[in-house]
């Protein structure tokens, strides 16, 4: 009875740990918890590649790339959170290094100029339905022949 | 004058609004044109160089501290026996050497460090302190992102320029002997 109960126990133990590899292995890593694997593949995403023109550090095999893989999973491991992370590389490297570059007096351009060409685009639209709608005014002359081909077309 | 005259009269100059967009387009296009997309800014411009411990390439018994870097003003050269641009500038850094411009060489994540003790050993050695980094860990911080990198360094261990690429006879005529001229007379002021 012991024996089954032990035997029980261990396939239950070699079960749930393969469980839990597969849940917190990637990227050659291990991780913790499903939860640092999923900050570290967000990194990875996120960063961008210094010495490549325009790759994350998850698609990039360049060296440097594979460093600031290492340096975000161990900075994960003794759990610093993902925008310090960020931070760390930013530091180092510049806003290059982020994807999602902060909004400040450098990148107003970029993060205001699609607003701004819509706004225009919108404002063009809308005088434009505005002038075909006006009503064209006639003179008494012209409403004069008017009339005649109204009664003219009658007739026929 | 008809209303419609004064109307056209006022709205004249509109005419040339593309004119002007298309003018400044051309401005910052060809901006653009010129410079490099491979060369960043260095985001530790004016910043103090970062603190770090590294040992001597010659020497695992000697440690190497941002200290060395606080006798400026001087160049930190990062380079590597894998990198042929650093073979490239090789002799204008002796050049420079030998002129008196102080030179702290960081070996950057080099393939052995026999091979970069064997580089300096039959191509000549520009370098007052050795720095030996086979991790990369100090180039980390001061975001190296390639070899050869050259970092000018002020009296008060402040970085004030990065060069990307190789330091020549020509780019230092034209711009990098300027620079470091300027930390030397600041210095001596």
């Amino acid at each position: 009875m012991s024996l089954l109960k032990g035997l029980l126990g261990m396939v239950t133990l070699v079960f749930s740990m393969a469980l839990l590899a597969q849940q917190v292995t990637y990227d050659g890593y291990e991780f913790k918890t499903a939860e640092q694997r999923q900050t570290y593949q967000q990194l990875t995403q996120e960063l961008r590649c210094p010495k490549c023109q325009n790759q994350n550090i998850a698609d990039s095999n360049a060296p440097l790339a594979g460093d600031m893989r290492e340096r975000a999973y161990n900075m994960v491991m003794q759990g610093h959170s993902k925008q310090e992370v960020i931070d760390h590389m930013v530091a180092r490297y510049g806003n290059f290094a982020h994807y999602r570059p902060p909004f400040n007096l450098f990148t107003a351009v970029l993060w205001l100029a699609p607003l701004f060409i819509a706004l225009v685009g919108i404002a063009i639209a809308i005088r434009m339905s505005r002038r075909r709608r006006q009503t064209v005014a006639l003179s008494d002359q012209e409403r004069e022949q008017l009339q005649q081909l109204k009664e003219r077309s009658k007739d026929d | 004058m008809s209303d419609a005259q004064t109307k056209s009269n006022k709205n004249w100059w509109v005419l040339f609004l593309p004119l002007v967009v298309f003018i400044g387009l051309v401005v910052f296009l060809l901006k653009g044109l010129g410079s490099d997309p491979t060369k960043l800014e260095s985001v530790l411009i004016d910043k103090p160089v970062p603190e770090f411990s590294a040992v001597d390439l010659f020497n695992d018994n000697i440690q190497h501290t941002e200290k060395v870097l606080y006798d400026g003003p001087l160049l930190m050269n990062v380079w590597a026996t894998w990198c042929p641009t650093c073979r490239a500038e090789h002799e204008f850094l002796n050049k420079l050497a030998a002129q008196g411009v102080p030179i702290v060489g960081l070996n950057y994540q080099d393939d052995s460090r026999a091979k970069a003790i064997d580089w300096l050993n039959t191509l000549g050695d520009p370098y007052t302190v050795n720095i030996f980094d086979p991790e990369g860990d100090v180039a980390f911080e001061f975001g190296v992102y390639g070899a050869p990198e050259t970092y000018f360094i002020d009296a008060n261990g402040k970085i004030r320029y990065r060069h990307v690429g190789d330091v020549n006879q020509r780019n230092w005529e034209n711009k990098l002997q300027k620079i470091y001229q300027q930390l030397q007379q600041e210095s001596s002021s």
